[in-house]
């Protein structure tokens, strides 16, 4: 019997360890890696995927047009709402499920707000600003809601928003008194589709512009620290004069700022509304990319921009199925299965067992002796 | 294997990233006998037990179990209980939310169906043997800590074991649990089952144990006879140093801790709290250390909590410095300059996922305020100080606190506070579960503070360090101040004359 050959000076350094698994163990490896697997994937299967071209819209402007374009336009929402996600995880190891319908209720009050009560209006009956103010305080306050449900009654999360999930459609379609409004007014459209003279698509300048704020936000403020103390040990962080109802609460609440931009995008796009179809589970999208992200639903520790990196690979995967032509209803079932592949690599025990592939000849040696 | 052994460990290796955790560690346990494993914090003796019980998987050496021929294959706990190994950890591993006798089975039940008459019949029956104060159907969580101790410790005497791990079972128990769980190990020692015994009450090992093994920063210093092993000597052993005489700290920091002179810091009248203490007062002068004492639930802990803030105030007023002022929640005693160690540094103190750096910066961050955040460079600076200050013993300052000693975290949850620079520290058992060399710095640093003028509150569940420590002594019994001690009357004679209630009641 021979006792395996093991240099505890190799065991004990971790400055020694390979650049390889010090990759590997870092949180926003996974969601890197799968974007560049999609990338790389499309880049064999046809380069053309990423070509980029000048045409003209239906106004006769000229515009970008092209598959990557189409993936940073219409991640825009996702990217927005997994932000807010984020937080509202971390501070209370749980999701909100609302969020899509509290999106539809945010359209709908800036819808009725611009159309000024009238099923069709050619022009805008209030400054668009002060309409978007109106329907991010709606959503504030659906937040404001779900978060006093979770963080005062101490609800679960999922059952706490369930209310707002189910409610929330409905809610959209009474503002509206269940009509269909139709905003007919151009620059309405502009936050959806293209300002004049620009050929890159509004939605990703507002996804950059939030990401800043955010950056700026965690920079600037204890909102991180705090989120996550919260997140992690609520007792210890009371003890240490934090308030940990109020940081929930508050978590929830900035994520209804973030559904009204998502969305007032979103209805910006079409200039108008359907209430039980406009981001149909997009909450199910933004929680999946916070998971993607490598944060753990559990809360605690986040991780923001794996997030964004997330809902990134999720649109990507979802573009490059629309260009392989795959049927929309097929779509859920092949999504199904890359999700389930990224969520298993990703998963703590999987990522050991693969941190472990190298060393694995020393140590079926030593247990066989 | 030697004569009598049913358990032998030979060369044992086990490295963590940054740490080798145990070195060729050698451990034998005989038939019948009660051995107890000592050495600091971070000497090894959780990760013996975890490789022993195949919690982590070890990286050299092999383990031996009587009347097996060849080297045991341990890979899981399933592993372990299997060849009659149990184990009963110092945190409770049950489910509050199952009964006593649901606990005490599951995972032991063989084939499909459960036969809950019987389940339940068997485990009353265990109940009553050892003398638990629990009924069989009652669910667990209603239970109280040391009940509920008891129960693990039941549920692994049931499995028949040959060999019986106790990690820390002490810790959350008063003397009488603690004498009859030590009843209840000296039975099983006679029916032939070896103990291991973890522990860091020095009394309890020369209490119960026949053997000493002592492991020093994951390398084994030896195995004693305890007759052989007075006990100034096994505490140097642990050190690895002699010991420099702990009932000599108060004279070596100039006894700062008897000076009652001085304006009191804070005075509290009839406080009481949602907690359940009834109305006490309170009062600490500058450069005092004084302490609460009293039995396990007798209500120390509650009394401190309620002045800090950290349950609900009922009523009563505080006063510091003199002036008014109204306390409702922590933050509020924070900016009065008070600090407060919780009593649970796991599930009160530390924030376990984050670093040590955010740890210790996280008092002073809040005070400072959700809008003024510590520079990066800010952060590091403070941390670094305190780490060096400290010694706490970590591989950066990144690395997460739960991945630290027991001992060391509490010297992180100590420098939170210290960074804060609060006229008035309260610690709450600031040294149980760690070891014997950071309870004597710990120790020493409350006489330094006093001496710089600060304020401390001291509790502790071992006497002797309160004694060391205090100059007066608030008395608690059935949650309420009962008596209060100073100057000769500091004897541990009538301390306990006083907890029982004797000539003072």
């Amino acid at each position: 019997m021979s006792t395996p050959v093991k240099d505890p000076k190799t065991q004990v350094k971790r400055p020694d360890e390979s650049l390889f698994k010090r990759l590997t163990r870092h949180q926003m490896f996974i969601p890197l890696a799968a974007l560049t697997l999609l990338v790389l994937f499309n880049l064999i299967a046809d380069p053309s995927f990423f070509a980029v071209s000048l045409k003209e819209n239906s106004l006769g402007n000229p515009v970008l047009s092209g598959n990557l374009i189409s993936v940073l336009d219409n991640a825009s929402e996702l990217v927005i709402l997994a932000i807010g996600m984020t937080l509202v995880t971390a501070s209370s190891g749980g999701q909100d499920i609302s969020v899509g319908a509290t999106m539809a209720i945010a359209g709908s009050v800036i819808l009725r707000m611009v159309c000024g009560g009238q099923i069709t209006a050619d022009t805008l009956h209030m400054p668009l600003i002060l309409a978007v103010l109106i329907g991010v305080l709606a959503t504030m306050l659906c937040g404001a809601f779900n978060g006093a449900l979770v963080a005062y009654f101490k609800i679960q999360p999922m059952v706490a928003t369930l209310i707002m999930y189910t409610a929330g459609r409905s809610i959209a379609a009474w503002i509206n008194n269940n009509e269909l409004p139709i905003m007919n007014d151009l620059t309405f459209k502009y936050a959806g589709t293209f300002l004049p003279g620009i050929p890159v698509p509004t939605p990703i300048f507002i996804t950059i512009f939030v990401i800043v704020v955010f950056w700026l936000v965690l920079k600037f403020t204890n909102l991180g620290l705090y989120t996550q103390s919260v997140g992690i040990n609520p007792n210890s962080s009371r003890l240490n004069g934090i308030n940990p109802q109020a940081i929930k609460l508050l978590t929830y609440v900035i994520l209804g700022v973030c559904v009204a931009v998502a969305g007032f995008i979103r209805v910006s796009r079409s200039g108008s509304i359907n209430y039980s179809r406009i981001a149909e589970n997009i909450e199910m999208d933004a929680i999946l990319a916070v998971a993607l992200g490598g944060n753990a639903l559990s809360g605690g520790k986040f991780n923001i921009y794996g997030s964004i990196v997330g809902a990134y690979v999720i649109q990507f995967l979802t573009t490059t199925l629309y260009k392989y032509e795959v049927p929309s209803t097929a779509l859920p079932a092949y999504k199904a299965v890359v999700v389930i592949l990224l969520v298993v690599l990703s998963a703590p025990v999987v990522r050991e067992k693969l941190s472990q592939v190298k060393k694995a000849p020393a140590k079926t040696a030593k247990e066989v002796s | 294997m030697q004569q009598g052994a049913v358990l032998e460990m030979r060369g044992i290796c086990k490295y963590f990233p940054g740490v080798k955790a145990l070195q060729n560690v050698d451990f034998t346990l005989r038939t019948g006998e009660i051995h107890a494993l000592m050495g600091e914090n971070g000497a090894g003796k959780s990760t013996l037990i975890k490789v022993l019980t195949g919690v982590y998987p070890k990286d050299g050496g092999e383990i031996h179990i009587g009347g097996v021929d060849g080297a045991a294959v341990i890979r899981s706990p399933q592993d372990a209980q299997n060849a009659g190994i149990s184990t009963v950890y110092q945190e409770i591993t049950l489910c509050p939310n199952l009964s006593v006798a649901e606990n005490m089975y599951i995972g032991r039940t063989r084939g499909m169906g459960t036969n809950w008459k019987k389940m339940n019949q068997g485990a009353e029956k265990i109940l009553r043997s050892l003398g638990i104060p629990a009924r069989a159907q009652q669910q667990l969580g209603s239970c109280s800590i040391a009940v509920q101790q008891m129960v693990a410790i039941a549920r692994a005497v049931d499995m028949e074991c040959k060999v019986l791990i106790l990690d820390e079972p002490t810790s959350s128990l008063d003397e009488q649990e603690v004498q009859k769980l030590f009843g209840l190990m000296r039975d099983l020692k006679a029916k032939g089952v070896g103990i291991i015994f973890v522990t860091h009450f020095l009394e309890q090992v020369y209490e119960v144990c026949d053997r000493i093994t002592v492991l020093r920063d994951g390398q084994l210093v030896g195995e004693y006879v305890i007759e052989d092993l007075p006990r100034v000597q096994l505490v140097s052993k642990m050190l690895g140093k002699e010991l420099d005489d702990m009932a000599d700290i108060k004279s070596e920091v100039g006894g700062a801790g008897v000076s009652r002179e001085g304006a009191p810091v804070l005075e509290a009248r009839e406080l009481c709290s949602s907690a359940g203490i009834k109305p006490f007062d309170f009062e600490i002068r500058r450069g005092e250390v004084n302490g609460f004492t009293g039995l396990l639930g007798s209500g120390r802990s509650e009394c401190v909590r309620a002045i800090f803030g950290a349950d609900h105030v009922t009523g009563g007023s505080v006063r510091v410095n003199g002036r008014d002022v109204k306390i409702h929640k922590p933050l509020d005693a924070m900016k009065q300059g008070i600090g407060y160690l919780p009593e649970d540094r796991k599930g009160d103190g530390i924030v376990g996922d984050l670093s040590v750096r955010e740890n210790i910066i996280l008092a002073l961050q809040v005070m400072k305020g959700f809008f003024r955040p510590f520079s990066r460079a800010q952060a590091v600076a403070f941390a670094d100080e305190y780490i060096k200050l400290l010694e706490i013993k970590t591989a950066s300052a990144d690395t997460p606190i739960k991945s630290l000693s027991g001992g060391n975290q509490q010297k992180c949850i100590l420098a939170r506070w210290l960074l804060t620079d609060p006229k008035y520290l309260i610690l709450d058992e600031p040294t149980r579960g760690i070891d014997i060399g950071t309870k004597i710095e710990i120790q020493k640093l409350v006489l330094k503070l006093a001496a710089a003028g600060k304020s401390v509150t001291f509790i502790s569940s071992e006497i002797d360090e309160m004694l060391r420590t205090c100059s007066r002594l608030i008395v608690m019994r059935d949650r309420k101040a009962v008596g209060e001690l100073t100057g000769e009357d500091l004897t541990q004679a009538k301390i306990m004359a006083t907890i029982a209630g004797g000539d003072e009641a």
